[in-house]
């Protein structure tokens, strides 16, 4: 295993399954412990060029919570960025008054970029439909928390696979560790053929489906994500499709004991809110683990772990 | 009688075996026009392998690996006939190195490196029969008809 100190945490393909499983279980270790001053006179700067309130508050959140400080881009629109400074000019700039970087850009491999010309390491929050690997991580690590393990679940991606790039990263990691996965969405929405392809040389299993009700008694795993109005270029097939993936307790009905829902949140209608008080319902819990992994690796990066 | 020998000459590379259609190209790929020596290129030569070829010699020049790069990309077949004093001293095929630095341009329009300046493309190849590279920075595969050499 490499050392985690100064590593740049760009995409999942850049981890070994041992690599994923050290960020897992130091994750863990900081959801039972709390550590606040673990990153006392560390400096987060938070570049998100591209607007994301979510990840952004979770990545600031856990560096405040271990005691670190952050200087952040308040707002993508009146900075430099958008005057068309360069992705590498802006890193070279902030990298002289921070320890680590946490960055969204929406040109894909602008992380990788940054990682190339900052002497600080970089922690990924998004590159455009490319990597989102902090995503990816939590994602895993709600998934042993829920199923103390990885490989042999049947996990079902549901939803946009075609343009939703969660789906795609986890797939690959679910893949890497022996998971059976079923690609549940519109036709027109499918997993895209560079994935399929990883997969492929993963030798992992996967297939393909239109439906979710036949599968639902096999399932470990419902991951689901928004289907976006916009991705279709016709209406008359977003109304079609729509209601096809909406979770409802009655699609809930023959469900094994252990299964668990989850989504990367913000979900707009494809889980009913009456499906929030069953058992399976482990979403919220999901997104607040987000805090322990970015934890975790700002600790791992900045060599504190 | 040997392609190579149709024009012999002293010192330079004589590259054969290129795909039928491809000689063309692969002058402008290498900027042979601007050679300030002879540049012969032969088209539709017969080939037992491929059925037709091209071939093309350059007077007094030894390619770079960047320049054999680049031939590999658009011409896999090819092999280099590195001449001297009449000789051919070196003869090997053409092989794509696993990595390729600032010789393909990503045909990802988001991809950061058809934006930012400082930025240079790096591309992984692909295992397989045929060529396939990978992205370093998008991290997205393109196949042979979608690359473009730079
Ligand atoms: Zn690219």
């Amino acid at each position: 295993m490499k050392p985690f100190k100064n590593r740049n945490i760009i995409s999942i393909k850049d981890f070994t399954k041992e690599e994923i499983m050290h960020i897992l279980n130091t994750a863990k270790k900081f959801k039972i412990k709390v550590n606040p001053i673990l990153l006392k006179h560390k400096i987060l700067a938070s570049l998100f060029f591209e607007p994301s309130t979510r990840t952004r508050f979770s990545f600031e959140s856990a560096m405040e919570r271990l005691g670190g400080s952050i200087i952040s881009l308040a707002e993508a629109k009146s900075s430099s960025a958008s005057k068309g400074e360069s992705v590498s000019d802006s890193i070279k700039i902030v990298d002289k008054y921070c320890d680590v970087i946490a960055m969204r850009h929406s040109l894909e491999g602008s992380a990788r970029l940054a990682s190339e010309v900052s002497n600080n390491p970089i922690l990924n929050g998004g590159d455009g439909a490319n990597q989102h690997p902090t995503q990816t991580f939590l994602d895993l690590f709600s998934i042993l928390e829920t199923q103390k393990k990885l490989k042999g679940l049947n996990v079902a991606l549901v939803g946009d696979l075609k343009y939703g790039r969660t789906t795609h990263s986890l797939a690959y990691a679910l893949g890497m560790f022996g998971a059976r996965l079923f690609f549940i969405a519109p036709p027109s929405l499918q997993m895209p053929s560079y994935v399929t392809h990883d997969l492929k040389k993963l030798k992992a299993k996967y297939s393909t489906h239109t439906e979710p009700e036949r599968i639902m008694p096999k399932l470990d795993i419902f991951y689901a994500t928004r289907i976006q109005k916009e991705r279709f270029g016709d209406p008359m097939e977003y109304e079609k499709v729509k209601d096809a993936y909406i979770i409802t307790n009655k699609l809930l009905t023959k469900v094994k004991k252990n299964f668990k829902i989850l989504h990367p949140l913000p979900r707009v209608n494809e889980i009913n809110y009456e499906v929030d008080n069953t058992p399976y319902a482990y979403y919220f819990e999901q997104a607040n683990n987000g805090l322990f992994v970015r934890e975790a690796l700002l600790a791992l990066v900045l060599g504190k772990v | 009688m040997r392609a190579y020998k149709v024009y012999a000459i002293k010192d330079g590379t004589v590259i054969d075996h290129i795909p039928d259609g491809q000689g063309m190209g692969i002058i402008d790929l290498l900027n042979l026009r601007q050679w300030n020596r002879t540049v012969t290129l032969g088209i539709g030569f017969h080939s037992k392998k491929h059925g037709k070829k091209d071939v093309i010699k350059i007077e007094d020049k030894e390619l770079t690996p960047a320049e054999v790069n680049k031939i590999a990309i658009v011409a896999p077949t090819a092999t280099m006939n590195i001449i001297r004093n009449h000789k051919i001293v070196k003869k090997f095929n053409v092989e794509l190195p696993e990595t390729l630095e600032g010789i393909v341009k990503c045909p990802n329009p988001a991809c950061v490196t058809n934006h930012d300046p400082v930025a240079t493309t790096r591309f992984f190849k692909e295992n397989g029969k045929k060529i396939e590279l990978r992205c370093a920075y998008c991290e997205r595969y393109f196949k042979e008809h979608e690359i473009e050499v730079i």
